[in-house]
């Protein structure tokens, strides 16, 4: 270890690790992290049917009561957060469109301005950074205040009057986020349309408003409709069980709050990519 | 062991054999062999020192807390009840927290006619008037707007307290309704309860049949009528008053005259609190 030739690894911790057999010890790390992933597969699986079971079962059940909540958390994943989606669209339409186009139009290649803007913003950046988004904001505060109320025994009091924790503060929480998510993300993709057109005509781009949008419709199918439609209630949906389920399903101290919401961010995110990765595979089988 | 209680009208409240277990630890246990029975319209003081595990006791009671062993009933139906058509029974009982355990995202009126709203389809204006209602009847109508993180903490134990007598239950528990407050709220609260156990207009002068938990057993003298003791595991009926003072148990005369033991001060630890076997000699 003296003369390596590394010297990040002269300091003292490094070399403590550059020193431990790597092949059991990585071995180790990675079944840990195998096993950690899988027991969190099947507790959100587990969560996401539960939940589920009580939507159904307790549809009726308060319907003036959950009915209002359900309104108040559509209004917080999804109607508060417009202003922020105005901004984002029209950075969006910059960023993405404009270039897009500006450079197409340099190459020559503008008839396939349609198919890129679809695939791009309509399928893959308009739901994800949707998501994203609704994750920071909304599904962060969910983390803290579910954690919270477990932590206080919130949880144990809802219990204690014959209250569903689940169907009072969960299923209003996943409704809202997936109705959340799916119009953000249909505000987004609007927004990102029309202020891509308007950066395009500042560049002195020669293409009139009805080519631009005849271009995008002509790209557009049914398809992706419908499957902007799933994948915008799919990732609100799970983004809402993975962070209530970081709350609300296991007993939590005050302190383990901040970690438990660290946790259901990681969390949601990569299911959120992974989710993104299977319809990637749906549009290209079905395209 | 603890001797069960003789009674002629069916237990409201039968526990058999039952192992308590703790509620945010899942290797203690903090009572075993608990064996009660409590019938309609009694008044039981489950006293223990802090940390006995009265709160758990009264979790597993109200069936939050499932027992680790043996069998717990309330009226005559197995709990913990957590399925929608045994509901009703569950919902005969009320349980009052230690610190409220108010909702806080929600105002105090709103904490309190939160379990109207979802039991019962009743119209918004008739919602209204019973929180007013209640809420004039536990004298919390000036902090009714108030969020429980503005409100101090004996008026937070009152809201819950209010809002478990929301849904009119046959049996109330109530957690530690003299832990940390003043002698004019430790007034209120012994005579408000005592009016429930004997009848109170809020409640169609119905008799409640109350049990409590304390720190100590001499506020409650002139109110409860059965009395029992947490202690190193063990849970001890002792029954009125009369056994209770007749009694030479270290732990009961220390709950019973307010001071502690000469043994407890030399043992912190609490194992020779324990009570002897059987009831209060």
């Amino acid at each position: 270890m003296q003369d390596r030739g590394f010297s990040a690894f002269n300091l003292p911790s490094l070399r403590r690790l550059w020193d431990v057999p790597a092949s059991v010890s990585y071995a180790h790390f990675l079944g840990r992290k195998l096993v950690a992933f899988l027991l969190t597969v099947q507790g959100v699986g587990a969560f996401a049917l539960i939940t589920l079971g009580v939507l159904l079962t307790k549809f009726g059940v308060a319907r003036g009561l959950v009915h209002g909540l359900v309104r108040r958390e559509i209004a917080r994943a999804g109607l508060r957060l417009l202003p922020m989606f105005l901004f984002l669209a029209a950075a969006l339409g910059f960023l993405v469109i404009g270039q897009t186009v500006s450079w197409l139009t340099r190459v020559g290649a503008i008839g396939y301005l349609g198919t890129i803007m679809v695939a791009v913003v309509v399928r893959e950046l308009g739901p994800l950074l949707t998501a994203l988004v609704v994750l920071a904001r909304v599904g962060t505060a969910n983390v803290v205040e579910l954690g919270t109320a477990r932590a206080t025994g919130e949880v144990e009091a809802l219990e204690a009057l014959g209250i569903d924790p689940v169907h009072y503060l969960v299923v209003p929480r996943v409704i809202g986020m997936a109705v959340g998510v799916f119009s953000l993300t249909v505000y987004l993709i609007l927004g990102a349309v029309a202020s891509g057109y308007l950066w395009a005509f500042v560049q002195d781009v020669p293409l009139t408003p009805g080519d631009y949008f005849r271009e995008l419709a002509g790209a557009l199918s049914g398809l992706d409709f419908a499957l902007l439609a799933l994948k915008t209630v799919c990732f609100g949906g799970i983004i809402a069980v993975v962070t209530c389920y970081q709350g609300l399903a296991q007993p939590l101290r005050l302190e383990e709050v901040s970690s438990a919401t660290v946790r259901a961010v990681a969390q949601s995110l990569v299911a959120c990519v992974l989710l993104d990765a299977l319809f990637i595979v749906i549009y290209l089988v079905a395209g | 062991m603890s001797a069960p209680t003789e009674s002629n009208a069916a237990p409201v409240i039968e526990m058999r054999g039952v192992t308590v277990g703790a509620l945010h630890n899942t290797e203690t246990v903090v009572a075993t062999d608990v064996n009660w029975s409590v019938a309609p319209g009694d008044f039981w003081v489950i006293a223990g020192l802090q940390g006995a595990g009265k709160s758990d006791l009264l979790l597993t009671t109200a069936g939050l807390l499932p027992p680790r062993a043996g069998d717990c009933r309330l009226f005559g139906e197995p709990m913990p009840i957590f399925e929608e058509p045994r509901l009703a029974t569950r919902l005969r009982l009320g349980l009052v927290f230690d610190g409220g355990q108010l909702l806080n995202q929600l105002t105090v009126a709103e904490n309190v006619e939160l379990p109207l709203r979802y039991h019962r389809n009743l119209p918004h204006g008739e919602i209204e008037q019973a929180v007013r209602v209640m809420l004039e009847a536990t004298e919390l109508l000036p902090w009714s707007a108030n969020t429980p993180g503005t409100l101090p903490r004996p008026w937070r134990k009152r809201a819950g307290l209010a809002r478990a007598l929301m849904l009119k239950p046959e049996i109330l528990l109530v957690d530690g309704p003299l832990g940390g407050v003043d002698l004019r709220h430790a007034d209120w609260w012994l005579g408000f309860l005592g009016q429930l156990a004997r009848g109170h207009p809020l409640l169609g002068g119905r008799p409640v049949t109350l049990v409590v938990t304390s720190d100590a057993l001499l506020p409650w003298r002139n109110y409860a009528r059965q009395f029992a003791v947490l202690a190193g595991q063990q849970f001890t009926v002792l029954g009125e008053w009369a056994a209770l003072e007749r009694s030479k148990v270290p732990a009961v005369r220390a709950l019973r005259e307010g001071r502690l033991p000469e043994v407890t001060q030399a043992d912190p630890s609490g194992t020779e609190w324990t009570p002897a076997s059987g009831s209060a000699k």
